[in-house]
């Protein structure tokens, strides 16, 4: 008998650009993730980047597990004086934003190259 | 009226299963008849709302019941067909009147679930079940087929 499944990985790919960090992570993003992703974005976070992107053009779906990541990471990046950019959202992705009211206070905009030449 | 339902799921409170989860709900309100959109967001309610029962009810035990059960609704003149879904647990009770989502002015992490589900679906009950536990029921239609329907 299994006791549990783990399926609480994400696989993200990290790429540095001069100052600007860009994680990209691959999959869903609901309660079991979260954690995952927390923490790959604390990691970044950490290296004190002057651009954190975040390029969700991989993320198929993101509950508000996903959301409350990326508002925490919106009240440290603005703290520690880091510019946080997402890309890449899907209409699924992005409906879930502006269901929670809250694409009004994150820079959204279409891809990775957008959201380095911001 | 035989008002069993047409899927009867029990699974335990881990989230691990929460893809699964969606994957189901999302198929058969495809079959039911409604659009891509309304799929995805009858998916996302139900998995806020097991992610509420798991983190609010539970204390995040992963072992722990919850059961979802699903009846098509059948269209009539003034809407389409939708989907009936309850998920019922055996949590600790809460008075319903409490569950509502939170302000939206202040940004942050947390809270948003409720407001979540109330936003997609058409109905949203809350109450408790007998002996133990609470129970939400969720109804979504599809739009009547006409110039305000949906086009996805």
């Amino acid at each position: 008998m299994v006791a549990g499944m783990n399926d609480s990985s994400l696989p993200i790919d990290v790429e540095k650009r001069g100052g600007t960090t860009i994680l990209s992570p691959r999959g869903d993003v609901d309660m079991s993730r979260a954690p995952a992703f927390r923490e790959h974005v604390r990691q970044a976070q950490s290296g004190r980047p002057t651009r954190l992107v975040i390029d969700m053009a991989s993320v198929e779906y993101m509950d508000s597990s996903g959301l409350a990541t990326l508002v925490e990471a919106m009240r440290n990046t603005k703290a520690a004086g880091t510019e946080l950019v997402l890309c890449g959202l899907n209409p699924r992705v992005l409906a879930i934003f502006e269901i929670a009211r809250l694409h009004q206070f994150f820079r959204i905009v279409p891809t990775v190259a957008d959201a380095v030449g911001a | 009226m035989n008002d069993k339902p047409h899927i009867r799921v029990e699974l335990r409170s881990d989230p691990c299963y929460l893809a699964g989860v969606r994957q189901l709900v999302s198929g058969v309100c495809q079959r039911i008849g409604l659009c891509e959109s309304a799929c995805s967001q009858v998916a996302l309610a139900v998995d806020e709302a097991l992610a509420n029962v798991i983190r609010h009810g539970y204390g995040r035990a992963s072992d722990k019941p919850i059961w979802i059960s699903l009846w098509p609704l059948a269209p009539d003149g003034a809407r389409g067909p939708g989907v009936r879904i309850e998920i019922e647990d055996e949590a600790r009770q809460v008075d319903p009147s409490e569950l509502k989502g939170r302000e939206l002015d202040d940004p942050k992490p947390g809270g948003l679930g409720v407001h979540i589900i109330r936003e997609v679906m058409d109905d949203v009950v809350y109450d408790r079940r007998s002996p133990c536990g609470m129970r939400l029921t969720m109804v979504k239609y599809a739009p009547a087929p006409g110039p305000g329907a949906c086009r996805c």
